[in-house]
């Protein structure tokens, strides 16, 4: 048997990954067509989105997050949030936000080449995130677009209560749906929605599925780096639509033949060959050398087997499906469930859990300057679980986009000292047993 | 009393980071609580009406060493919750039998989580006020987590709040309100006789003494400031903007009047002036509470503006109410509301004329002399413009 991996500019691609870059592509290209051709533009954020609703009013979805992530990958946000910083934007406040503005200003030229619409609704989806609420005043001061703000409460207490879940379910009854009504023109339809969503849990089994078929050894993922490839679609624009149910089904395919030979992840460098560390690692990556920051584990054998922010657009792997016999209070949950929306508490039992399912060796904190909602007590966290699971604990410090904030040699230096500690306190383990 | 002698006490408050007044004030009568509370705004009707004392805890300042606290923070966070943290640690708030976080910034947010990891046995509560503003939709689930904490507070009392104690307490905190809203029109008419440092003392005791004990404080100061004339100063008036939540060093404030400035509005201690007007008082006083909450209380970066149109109005009003000449934005460094929301309000004041200038600070910022320049040449800048 061969698993269906192309090398594309000298680094290693599966099917799936094309798959997904076809999808984005194809968003890219109807962002730039959209109003050519009287179609309406929402944007919104990543966590908590809406995606199977804004799909019943045909409006194309732009995820802000998403345009500064690529353009990372593409280093062009250095460019932009320097010039949202020339425009009085403070070098304190996060960096997806100026990079965005910064963008804005340069053109609007999204990381596709394409130009990129005006919105004709912000959908301030705000779960997890105080940034978001600003974010979209600042872009609604550009443009004077509308703007529906969906505000949903933090589970402090670590659960939903029937109020919170009431209450989101009376802003999408009374004040979302209306304006997405307006915006787009066409009238909402219930069974539409739960056609996306019954497509969406479709989806989200099989994702569920890739994330814990870490729990192999070796793994067949990694569930950081490869992790955000693997959420990319469901977080995303593409969550509700039948190419995405494809797109996982083949992903398992995927994940399944690598099983079945016992390999380990497809990385940019090619199929990691010997599994030595397993670690589980908090907060989202850095963008801006996303390349050479998954290098650093792959040169050292250390391979994630499970991460935080592969569950920023959702728990699903703690049961959550989105649920067409209740297609309002299961959107509701949705947004209330995003990871970031989880008090302190509840992200060290989620992350200690984690550590004890997929049998890892070392916990680690990549901490995002930028990012007060992750980062915000971050070192307790640390502790916690280091206290909690007896296994060692490690901290970088990056930023999601500001190339100024990766310091290449900082970091390679403190992983490569933190996994050969793993590895030696595994290789001790293992004499002594 | 005179007026030296109420600004000294309210100094001796703000000096004492071992808040034993909250110990006397316990001690006085067995039984006792107390809730401490972080920034912008918690509803402290509830915790008076529970028989207990609301305590505003506003981090360390610039007196408090932090030696543990650096250890929770990351160096790119704000300074507030590592001093909170501080506080805690180093045994201080032992005398709180519960804290509230309001739902002020992540910072904040994340902070009760931690909270709840390291002191557990308290109360706890995280306050999520509505972003929506519908009475029907946003107004129904405040009430609610109202009634929640009201239940919380009535627990940890062992007896219940009832609707006639909610209303003396919404009674006491109108009129403290009422005459703080009158300190700051005198503020404004006579800056000079009004020190803003003085002002900023004078709301920090309303952080811990009852709240009757603070309104008549006030207003003996105003006797006081009344029959004490002061000098009048050829000083520019300025609007401060920005120090909702990490609190200024009273430094900072001083410099910037040596500076030549007249402060005629700011943003100090929001949580005393909240609610716009007095909350009635017949009727369902959670519902009371609620309607003001929604319909009429102040804006802030934590408070979304579901208009386009209404960005950064308040802060023209205030500069037009108050004949003020410019505006100084003072934000925390690393703090994401201030920060965020400086340049939609820089581009309503650029559309209007009018001047400000900008900065950051910490609580524990020591050197005042770039500040006191910037302040100075702004306030020269003023004065000029408006010779032209
Ligand atoms: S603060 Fe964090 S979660 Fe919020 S927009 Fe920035 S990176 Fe995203
Ligand atoms: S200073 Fe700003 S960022 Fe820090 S806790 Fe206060 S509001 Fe949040």
């Amino acid at each position: 048997m061969t698993t269906d991996i192309t090398a594309q500019g000298g680094v290693q691609k599966e099917k799936s990954m094309l798959l997904q870059k076809a999808m984005i592509s194809a968003n890219y290209d109807a962002l730039a067509r959209a109003h050519d051709e009287g179609k309406k533009v929402s944007s919104t954020f990543v966590p908590g989105n809406l995606n199977e609703l804004l799909m019943c009013f045909d409006m194309v979805r732009n995820l802000p997050e998403i345009n500064a992530l690529q353009s990372a990958m593409r280093k062009q946000t250095g460019a932009y949030i320097m010039e949202a910083e020339r425009a009085g934007h403070s070098e304190d406040v996060c960096t997806y936000v100026k990079s965005d503005l910064g963008m804005m200003a340069k053109g609007s030229i999204g990381p596709s080449g394409q130009p990129l619409p005006v919105p004709d609704l912000l959908l301030l989806s705000y779960t997890g995130c105080f940034t978001f609420m600003k974010w979209f005043e600042l872009v609604r001061d550009q443009y004077n677009c509308e703007t529906a703000m969906l505000h949903v409460p933090y589970q402090a207490d670590g659960k939903i209560t029937d109020n919170m879940r009431q209450y989101v379910v009376m802003q999408l009854r009374e004040h979302i749906i209306p304006s997405l009504e307006r915006v787009s023109g066409i009238k909402f339809d219930i069974d539409r929605l739960r056609e996306h969503l019954a497509e969406s849990a479709r989806a989200e089994d099989d994702l569920v599925w890739v994330l814990e078929s870490a729990k192999h050894k070796p793994s067949p993922i990694d569930a950081y780096f490869g992790g955000v490839y693997y959420c990319g679609p469901i977080f995303t624009a593409f969550r509700g639509a039948p190419e995405t149910t494809e797109y996982y089904r083949e992903v398992r395919r995927e994940v399944e033949q690598r099983i079945e030979l016992g390999l380990g992840p497809v990385t940019p460098e090619g199929v990691l060959d010997e599994e030595r560390v397993r670690v589980v690692v908090e907060g989202p990556p850095n963008w801006t050398h996303f390349r050479d920051f998954w290098k650093m584990f792959y040169d050292e054998g250390a391979v994630v087997v499970a991460s935080s922010y592969t569950k920023v657009g959702g728990l699903y792997d703690y049961g959550f499906r989105h649920d067409p016999d209740n297609p309002l209070e299961t959107l509701a949950d949705y947004c209330l469930g995003c990871y970031t929306n989880h008090s302190l508490p509840a992200r060290v039992n989620m992350l200690c859990d984690y550590m004890d399912k997929y049998s890892a060796d070392g916990f680690l904190v990549n901490s995002i300057k930028s990012c007060n909602s992750f980062s915000a007590g971050q070192l307790l966290l640390l502790r916690e679980v280091e206290q909690r699971t007896g296994k060692p604990a490690g901290f970088i410090e990056t930023d999601l986009v500001d190339p100024r904030y990766f310091s290449s040699a900082n970091v390679k230096n403190r992983l490569e000292s933190y996994f050969q500690m793993i590895a030696q306190k595994k290789t001790r383990h293992g004499v002594a047993a | 009393m005179a007026l030296d002698n109420i600004i000294e006490r309210c100094q001796d408050l703000y000096d004492d980071l071992r808040f034993s007044y909250v110990k006397e004030w316990k001690a006085a009568q067995p039984g006792r609580h107390a809730i401490g509370y972080m920034p912008v705004y918690v509803p402290r009707e509830l915790i008076h009406a529970a028989g207990m004392l609301p305590v505003g805890i506003l981090g360390g300042g610039d007196q408090l060493d932090v030696i543990h606290g650096d250890a929770y923070y990351q160096s790119y966070i704000c300074r507030i919750p590592r001093s909170t943290i501080e506080l805690a640690l180093t045994g201080r708030l032992d005398d709180l039998d519960g804290m509230l976080f309001p739902s002020t910034c992540d910072v904040i947010r994340n902070l009760s989580g931690m909270w709840q990891l390291k002191f557990g046995d308290k109360l706890i509560r995280y306050f999520d006020v509505p972003q929506d503003f519908d009475p029907a939709v946003g107004g129904k689930y405040y009430v609610y987590e109202l009634q929640s904490l009201r239940d919380e507070l009535a627990q940890l009392a062992g007896r219940p709040i009832t609707d006639d104690d909610l209303r003396q307490s919404i009674a006491l905190y109108n009129e403290n309100r009422a005459v703080i809203s009158e300190l700051y029109a005198y503020r404004s008419r006579e800056p000079w006789q009004v020190l803003t440092h003085e002002l900023y003392l004078l709301l920090r005791a309303g952080m811990i003494l009852p709240v009757d004990e603070h309104t008549q404080l006030l207003r003996d100061y105003m006797v006081a400031a009344r029959n004490t004339k002061r000098p009048v100063r050829d000083n520019c008036r300025v609007v401060m903007n920005g120090l909702f939540c990490e609190q200024p060093p009273l430094g900072l404030l001083k410099s910037i009047e040596l500076a030549g400035c007249y402060v005629v509005d700011d943003d100090f201690l929001l949580v005393a002036r909240w609610l716009l007007d007095d909350v009635p008082l017949a009727g369902d006083p959670l519902q009371n509470l609620c309607d003001a909450f929604l319909t009429r209380s102040l804006e802030t970066s934590c408070k979304f503006v579901p208009q386009q149109k209404d960005k950064g109005a308040y802060l023209l009003a205030s500069v037009r109410d108050n004949h003020a000449e410019g505006v100084i934005f003072a934000a925390p460094s690393f703090c994401d509301p201030a920060l965020l929301d400086r340049p939609m309000l820089q581009r309503v004041l650029t559309e209007n004329n009018i001047p400000y200038t900008a900065f950051k600070y910490s609580e524990n910022s020591g050197q005042m002399q770039p500040i006191r320049e910037q302040a100075g040449t702004f306030a020269d800048s003023i004065k000029l413009w408006s010779a032209a």
